[in-house]
């Protein structure tokens, strides 16, 4: 009786009309022609869609700069992060002739996600500190088998002539969230041994 | 040899009708189905899914034929001829229309005009339990045998109550031709004035030996994933549903002949049509008639919840068989007091 | 020979052979069906004799509802060609006299309905509802209360024997 909102089961006997069982019927009868007269609760999906939010934790993507270069630099914050253990990457430094291809020093010479194993919570995201990995409101595609779905570089990485717009996921409040050093992931190294008081040195 | 000609066509064109009418059945309960619960249902086949019928049976023709290694070769095949064979027998004793004169002479539209009429009725209905019997058994697989036991407990339990039902009709009436008793409700009253208690009974009765919900344990999907049809596929599994949904039409039919008038329709006679645009109102009249019935199995089917097989047959045993003998005492006690029995 | 004796005779011999299927088949289910034959078989005679009435009601209590209780037990208790039954010389006897016996008896009665038989069949209208109902009610009425109250007797027993299960 916490909420008060229990009832006692009281188990009488029925009246004559409750046992005739026809006038329920009947009222049963009504409530379900009444739901004919009713707008459809569903949608014709493939040419009508749902609206999706800004914000939809779909397929990743793998993001350029302005210049078309990669801007992960397999730095392993996503990796970390993730409460799925789906990420795993190779790093590899750039060679000088690769600087229009990557960003930074240091890129991930490969990027894998497992796709079945991930849970689309977006703690990649926001580990992030390159703004180089974002979720999208892509779904994705179904197959047959279990190894089509660990997306490599080609899949995850953005082509230069169709960018994913991922302008609204970054709003001021997201990005002053990511600097917000009260979130594990959004710590450096420096920044938790300082916090946990212990010395680099020892 | 005009009339027998005549009658050969009225054969086929009462067939094919009952094939279309059931085939056009499964589309009718899906789209009732999903109305009532708010969603649109079929819709992709043609124009409002007006095709889906013929989509469904192109799709039944074109599965793989699967006959278990374990079951009963010949038995397994004949399940479905027998439930097929039932189904579309019971359609001949139907009167359709009145009469329809072609040049000089004129037919009625009823295939044939049996003096038993209605127990041709009920001894074709009760050997239409052994297309589901046999099958059943002849899987060799537990749901089937389930769901043929639990077809033909049900069946058995709610004849009994359909027949005594009857009997009081039959009393008021004095008639076992289905022709005489559409004659006779046109010249007085619809026989649900005078036997609604009896209709209450026999349309229960009509759900239970129907197999439909809320009497659909033998092919219950939630308990015996399909019942008796689990093992089938391809069009021995359309023959059963189609026998089904033909049954569900012609007991409409029949309830629509022996409680509402058949295809007589009130204030007839002040119409003032005559000749054969008189027999195509009357058609039409009957098939809406026929029409509503099916929509109220559909209905009902949507509206309340599967019984459990002992409330089943307690209301079998318990509840519509008393009824129904207290039914027939009722209109016999009434009947002479009224002095109509000599 | 007229279309009615041939369909006499397939009929006879659908409902002999058939007949004999009851009694030499080994699946139970198989003799059950072959007996449901033999019934429909034998409606058809009623029919070729104008007995519509006493036709259709064959099938609805024959075929349609004590066939199909025997088909639930047997279904029920899942008798099959491996199931022995009791192969018992003394039970193998009992049977041929039981069975002798009833040969006896039935060839008796029929050996001296024989003639009456002819004249009714002259009688078209007989196995006419009303005709039946006449003759029911008026010349038999004493037997045809009998064979009710026996009947009633028997379903008394019946719910008995099975009320009795569920006490002990």
């Amino acid at each position: 009786m916490l909420t008060k909102r229990s009832k006692l089961v009281v188990k009488r006997k029925m009246s004559l009309t409750e046992r005739l069982y026809l006038p329920a019927i009947f009222n049963g009868l009504k409530i379900t022609f009444s739901h004919l007269f009713k707008r459809t609760a569903t949608i014709k999906y493939p040419e009508q869609t749902r609206p999706v939010s800004p914000i939809y934790r779909g397929m990743h993507v793998l993001k350029r700069d302005e210049a078309g270069a990669e801007r992960c630099t397999a730095c392993g914050l996503c990796a970390v992060a993730c409460p799925a253990e789906a990420i795993t990457m190779v790093a590899e430094e750039r060679k000088p002739e690769e600087t229009h291809l990557y960003r930074e020093e240091k890129y991930a010479a490969t990027y894998e996600i497992d796709m079945l194993r991930c849970i689309f919570c977006g703690l990649c995201e926001e580990a992030c500190p390159k703004e180089a990995i974002f979720l999208t409101d892509r779904l994705i595609p179904s197959t047959y088998d279990r190894d089509s779905y660990v997306f490599g570089k080609d899949i995850l990485v953005e082509s230069i002539e169709a960018p994913v717009d991922v302008t609204k996921r970054q709003t001021p409040e997201v990005l002053e969230f990511k600097k917000d050093k009260k979130h594990y992931h959004n710590r450096t190294f420096n920044d938790a041994i300082k916090k946990s008081g212990l010395s680099a040195h020892k | 040899m005009e009339l027998l000609v005549f009658k050969a066509l009225l054969v086929l064109v009462v067939f094919l009708v009952s094939l279309g009418v059931a085939a056009y059945a499964t589309y009718g309960e899906r789209k009732i189905a999903a109305f009532l619960q708010d969603r649109v249902g079929p819709d992709r086949a043609g124009p409002f899914g007006l095709l889906q019928p013929i989509a469904d049976g192109v799709k039944m023709f074109m599965k793989e034929e699967i006959i278990p290694s374990v079951s009963n070769k010949w038995l397994f095949i004949l399940g479905p001829c027998i439930a097929m064979l039932t189904a579309c027998m019971t359609g001949v004793v139907i009167p359709w229309g009145g009469e329809l004169s072609i040049g000089e002479s004129s037919f009625d539209l009823q295939i044939v005009d049996l003096n038993i009429g209605i127990l041709y009725l009920l001894g074709v209905v009760s050997t239409g339990v052994y297309g589901i019997m046999i099958g059943g058994w002849a899987s060799n697989n537990k749901y089937s045998l389930l769901g043929a036991l639990r077809a033909s407990g049900q069946m058995i339990s709610y004849e009994i109550a359909m027949g005594l039902a009857i009997i009081g009709l039959v009393m008021t009436t004095g008639t076992l031709s289905l022709k005489e008793i559409v004659h006779l409700q046109d010249a007085g009253y619809a026989n649900i004035v005078y036997q609604p208690i009896g209709f209450l009974i026999f349309f229960i009765c009509a759900f239970a030996e129907l197999n439909r919900a809320p009497f659909d344990m033998p092919e219950c999907e939630t308990e015996l994933i399909g019942g008796y049809h689990t093992e089938y596929s391809s069009m021995k599994l359309g023959f059963y549903l189609f026998a089904e949904y033909i049954n569900m039409f012609i007991s409409s039919a029949v309830i629509a002949t022996l409680y509402f008038g058949g295809y007589h329709f009130p204030f007839e006679s002040m119409t003032g049509l005559e000749g054969n645009l008189l027999t195509l109102v009357q058609v039409l009249v009957f098939m809406g008639k026929v029409f509503f019935f099916m929509f109220f199995f559909m209905w009902v089917r949507w509206t309340i919840p599967r019984f459990r097989y002992d409330q089943l047959m307690h209301l079998g045993w318990k509840v519509l068989l008393p009824l129904a003998l207290i039914n027939i005492f009722a209109t016999g006690i009434i009947m002479w007091l009224n002095g109509s029995l000599n | 020979m007229s279309p009615s004796t041939y369909v006499f005779w397939f009929l006879t011999f659908v409902a002999v052979l058939s007949a004999l299927n009851v009694v030499f088949t080994k699946n139970a289910v198989y003799s059950v069906l072959s007996l449901i034959v033999t019934f429909f078989a034998i409606a058809g005679h009623y029919f070729l004799m104008n007995a519509q009435f006493l036709g259709i009601v064959h099938i609805m209590v024959y075929a349609g509802a004590i066939m199909v209780l025997f088909l639930y037990v047997i279904m029920m208790l899942n008798l099959n060609e491996t199931f022995e039954t009791n192969k018992d010389t003394f039970f193998h006897i009992a049977a041929v006299i039981a069975a002798g016996l009833l040969l006896v008896t039935m060839v008796a009665a029929f050996a001296k309905t024989d003639i009456q038989m002819q004249s009714m069949v002259d009688n078209s209208e007989i196995g006419y509802l009303e005709e039946l109902g006449k003759v029911l009610f008026n010349e038999y009425l004493l037997p045809f209360e009998i064979a009710s109250v026996l009947l009633l007797a028997a379903m008394v027993g019946a719910v008995y024997l099975s009320k009795k299960e569920i006490q002990v």
